[in-house]
């Protein structure tokens, strides 16, 4: 077999791994209330939201690490984390790409999103986060048009700050888990979105996050609220530099999705994994959830996790409204020495709700990755269905696949399914390929992209292509 | 958390005249469990059932065995078979049966093993299930005294099944008893084994049974457990089996009483070509709470497992399956397979289910499912179509459901007890006596 050419393969340099040297606006280490103060006033924040702020800080302080996924890591030292960390000069920030420093769109060049192309070309208005400041937000006209907000959380909570104050944290409340009061209390970026009665968003919405200055902590926060019989589409992108230290992102999404809303919620994350040795790497504790609060409302999240060293991300859907609809479509890859713990709830409490859970997890290399979900139907949401499906893919012996489903059924109206398998791709599979003269590498790929099409056809088309292309770079060389 | 005076009395007077190895073991026992008491929800492996109320309920022991037989006929299995019967956790010699005991095979109550030659037991005591397993099996090690020991001796095929009979009598105070039952399977011997707890009307006691079943190579077990304790009792029971190279082992875990029961059953696939087969089925009604945990450990390569657990839940019943499997690193070709479906007949009725993978080696075949839902309306309707009245056609679908796992058992009394009490749970009283009658004429 070809496992040295694979091998090679597998050792090869994370692709995006890179620094731009742009100067940052960084608070020094360690976190207490003056930093939150600071952050607060950096951001030009209202006294409530500073007191929101404080208020998840002191419940966080009086909260604890979790410690029951299957993950293992070193204690995270919070106060070695530099909690804010902004490109310089953020009072006069660029109007039109033009107004950009350079360096930046460089960086996009690299990272194989040209913003300006990809903006004009695929009609996407782009929020991009270059650490922890919203640098430019195009086709901002366009959205205003339809009624649609489309901005950065701090511009909302300085320009909409009703909208905000009655969103923000009712669905993710403050002291929801450590990671999320943590997020709360020191957030410094992320997307608002703000979908008006009946509209329609016209384009598809996408924010791509990039870590960079060293030792700083991500903290995104983002919001999106569909107003009664809106929709959105919502992309989400990430790569980010090698580095040597770990570096910790708990970002915090909330969606509500009210009467016959439908928010739909994509993600690609490609993170720093770490090196072979599982060195550096993003520890990526991530809550998101998404609330369908009207009747009929229907959210649904999509997400391709191949990066990162630790991923610990439990996309949810809270189905209060009666006919409402969650689903959930994940495909996670590890290689190396990566652990992923993730998975996804759906709580039904709207009677008639429905939900689907179709989970594809690829394990190669060292690596380590469980699907953990849990599917609770309350006594009143009769006639309330759950399909779940969640298969493992093992590429070689080294790596380990675990699913922890919890199902906690209380009525007699409602169906629920669950399924769950684990294998390796047969040797036949691969044999009948290469018969056929398709070499291994590209058998394996073909495979694998076959195993996770469940997934990958829910994408958006531009999603789909970049997933694709990422999984057979993630995965080439793993295979022997 | 505080446990009961009388309770954390009992754990420190240790009973007189014992050999050294066992109070030394009994000493281990009792303080492992006073450090973890009884089990709370916090505990991930209780979060489904609250064991905490047993801290406040206080169990004496019962001090005779007297039973008589109008009452030990109602309970009884009337199968041909091997007997050793316990009433409330106390040997009944009276009413126990050994003269079938076939040539090669040791059935004797732990009390008199202990009396005598001891030097097996001291070993095989806690070999496997050692008291950190959880807060039962400790406070087990620490009060147990009674309970059976059986060896199957080498190359001994047993037709007659040996039947371990746990009556819980309907007390004025409730008691508590700790059976421990050793079973040893030496080399290519064959047996069948009936745990069987059967509770009067009314017994509120505590039934806290550890099992432990060494099988060496090429030996074969099938394992029936049938739980029919009243509706006001707790019993706990945790079985653990070692398999040596190219055992069988097959359990039929078979719950219909009980008020709050939890079994934890688990399988050691130890060595090539150990095949285990776990076949369960409970079904609760009123307020009964049902909780199984499986766990089977694929510890060696080409071991092979296959479970299927059923469940029916009616009135406010609460049932709880955990099913791990699990495959070390390097145990590679194994094949796993686990099943749970559960049956829903009322809105109050509630399910959490958990089946479990943890997989560390890629070349195996692994598959869980489960499902929870009700019976099929168009099932219903084509058997309705055929002149079945819906109560006739919802009871066999029901026993349809539950026939999967009952079909399985070997033993035609055994069957049949089962079937009856089934049929005997289902709404209105589906009688399956008539329907026998019916069809015949």
């Amino acid at each position: 077999m070809a496992t040295e050419a694979m091998e090679q393969l597998a050792r090869r340099e994370y692709k995006q791994g890179f620094v731009t040297d742009i100067e940052s606006d960084t608070v020094p280490p360690g976190l207490d209330e003056s930093v939150i103060a600071f952050i607060s006033e950096k951001k030009g924040e209202p006294q409530w939201m500073l007191d929101w702020r404080l208020e998840a800080y002191h419940q966080w302080l009086k909260m604890t690490s979790p410690s029951w996924a299957h993950l293992d890591y070193p204690p995270i030292d919070y106060q070695a984390i530099s909690y804010f960390s902004a490109p310089k000069k953020p009072e006069d920030r660029p109007q039109s790409l033009d107004e950009v420093d350079p360096k930046l769109l460089e960086t996009y060049e690299k990272l194989g999103i040209p913003l300006h192309e990809r903006a004009a070309l695929a009609g996407v208005a782009v929020d991009a986060v270059f650490d922890s400041v919203s640098v430019t937000t195009t086709f901002r006209e366009r959205l205003a048009e339809a009624g649609v907000i489309f901005c950065s959380i701090s511009e909302a909570i300085r320009e909409y700050p009703e909208l905000v104050r009655q969103y923000l944290g009712s669905v993710v409340p403050q002291g929801d888990n450590y990671f999320a009061a943590l997020n709360s209390a020191v957030f410094t970026d992320g997307s608002f979105v703000y979908i008006p009665e009946g509209v329609t968003c016209p384009m598809e919405l996408s924010t791509y996050f990039r870590i960079n200055a060293a030792n700083t902590g991500q903290f995104e926060r983002t919001l999106i609220v569909c107003d009664k019989r809106a929709q959105v589409s919502y992309l989400e992108g990430c790569t980010a530099p090698q580095r040597d230290e770990n570096q910790l992102h708990a970002a915090v999404v909330e969606l509500v999705a009210l009467e016959d809303a439908y928010i739909k919620y994509s993600t690609v994350q490609n993170w720093y994994p770490g090196d072979e040795d599982g060195k550096g790497g993003i520890y990526n504790f991530v809550t998101k959830r998404g609330d369908c609060r009207g009747d009929r409302s229907r959210i649904s999240w999509t997400q391709v996790e191949t990066g990162s060293a630790i991923t610990w991300k439990y996309p949810s859907c809270l189905l209060r409204g009666n006919d409402s609809k969650g689903e959930f479509y994940s495909v996670a890859v590890t290689n190396g020495r990566q652990q992923a713990d993730t998975g996804t709830k759906m709580i039904h409490i709207g009677k008639n709700t429905s939900s689907t859970i179709v989970s594809k997890g690829i394990a190669a290399g060292k690596s380590n990755q469980s699907y953990r979900g849990l599917v609770k139907v309350s006594p009143r949401a009769t006639g309330s269905r759950n399909f779940t499906q969640c298969d493992s893919l093992l590429i070689g012996d080294k790596c380990g696949a675990h699913t922890f489903p919890y199902q906690e059924i209380g009525n007699s109206r409602s169906t629920i399914e669950h399924e769950a398998t684990t294998s390796k791709i047969g040797d036949d599979q691969l044999f009948y390929c290469k018969s056929r003269g398709i070499s291994e590498e590209d058998a394996v790929s073909m495979i694998v992209n076959g195993f996770c099409k469940d997934v990958f056809q829910e994408l958006p088309m531009e999603f789909a292509v970049e997933a694709e292309a990422l999984l057979s770079v993630t995965l080439e060389g793993s295979v022997g | 958390m505080s446990l009961p005076e009388t309770l954390i009395k009992r754990l420190h007077e240790a009973p007189s005249g014992e050999p050294e190895w066992l109070s030394e073991k009994r000493r281990a026992g009792a303080s492992h469990f006073e450090t973890v008491g009884f089990p709370t929800r916090r505990d991930e492996a209780w979060k489904y059932t609250d064991m905490s109320r047993l801290s406040s309920a206080d169990f004496a022991q019962a001090d005779s065995a007297e039973l008589d037989h109008a009452r030990f006929d109602a309970l009884r299995l009337d199968i041909d078979a091997c007997r050793l019967v316990f009433v409330d956790g106390l040997f009944s010699e009276a009413l126990s049966d050994l003269h079938r005991l076939p040539e090669g095979v040791e059935v004797s109550p732990l009390s008199r093993v202990m009396a005598g030659d001891q030097q097996a037991i001291s070993e095989q005591l806690g070999r496997l299930t050692a008291i950190d397993f959880s807060a039962f099996a400790a406070l087990n090690t620490a009060l147990t005294g009674e309970g059976a020991v059986i060896n199957i001796g080498k190359g001994k095929a047993v037709e007659t099944p040996i039947y371990l009979l746990f009556i819980s009598r309907n007390n004025t105070t409730p008691v508590m008893s700790h059976p421990r039952i050793l079973v040893r399977c030496e080399a290519e011997s064959e047996a069948t084994l009936i745990e069987h707890y059967a509770g009067e009307q009314g017994a509120a006691n505590l039934t806290n049974v550890v099992t432990e079943i060494e099988m060496a190579p090429a030996s074969r077990l099938s394992h029936y457990k049938l739980q029919e304790a009243s509706q006001s009792e707790y019993h706990v029971a945790s079985i653990q089996v070692d398999q040596q190279r190219d055992t069988n082992f097959t359990s039929h875990n078979l719950n219909l009483g009980g008020a709050v029961v939890r079994n934890d059953l688990i399988s050691d696939l130890n060595d090539e070509n150990a095949t285990v087969d776990l076949l369960g089925l409970f079904f609760g009604q009123d307020r009964q709470h049902i909780d199984n945990h499986t766990k089977v450990n694929h510890n060696a390569p080409r071991t092979y497992s296959n479970e299927n657990y059923k469940g029916i839940l009616d009135g406010r019943a609460r049932g709880v399956f955990n099913g791990r499997v699990y495959i070390k690193r390097d145990a590679q070709q194994v094949l796993g397979y686990q099943n749970n479906a559960n049956l829903l007949l009322s809105d109050r009725a509630e399910i959490d289910t958990k089946p479990e993978l943890e997989i560390y080696a890629d070349d195996v075949q692994c598959s869980h499912g489960t499902t929870t839902g009700q019976l099929d309306e168009n099932a219903i309707f084509a058997l309705r179509a055929r002149g079945i009245d819906e109560q006739m056609a919802r009871g066999l679908l029901t026993l349809a459901f539950a026939n999967e796992v009952m079909e399985r058992i070997r033993h035609g009394e055994l069957t049949d007890r089962v079937e009856r009490a089934v049929a005997g749970k289902l709404p209105d009283r589906f009688n399956l006596e008539s329907l026998v009658e019916d069809t015949s004429l």
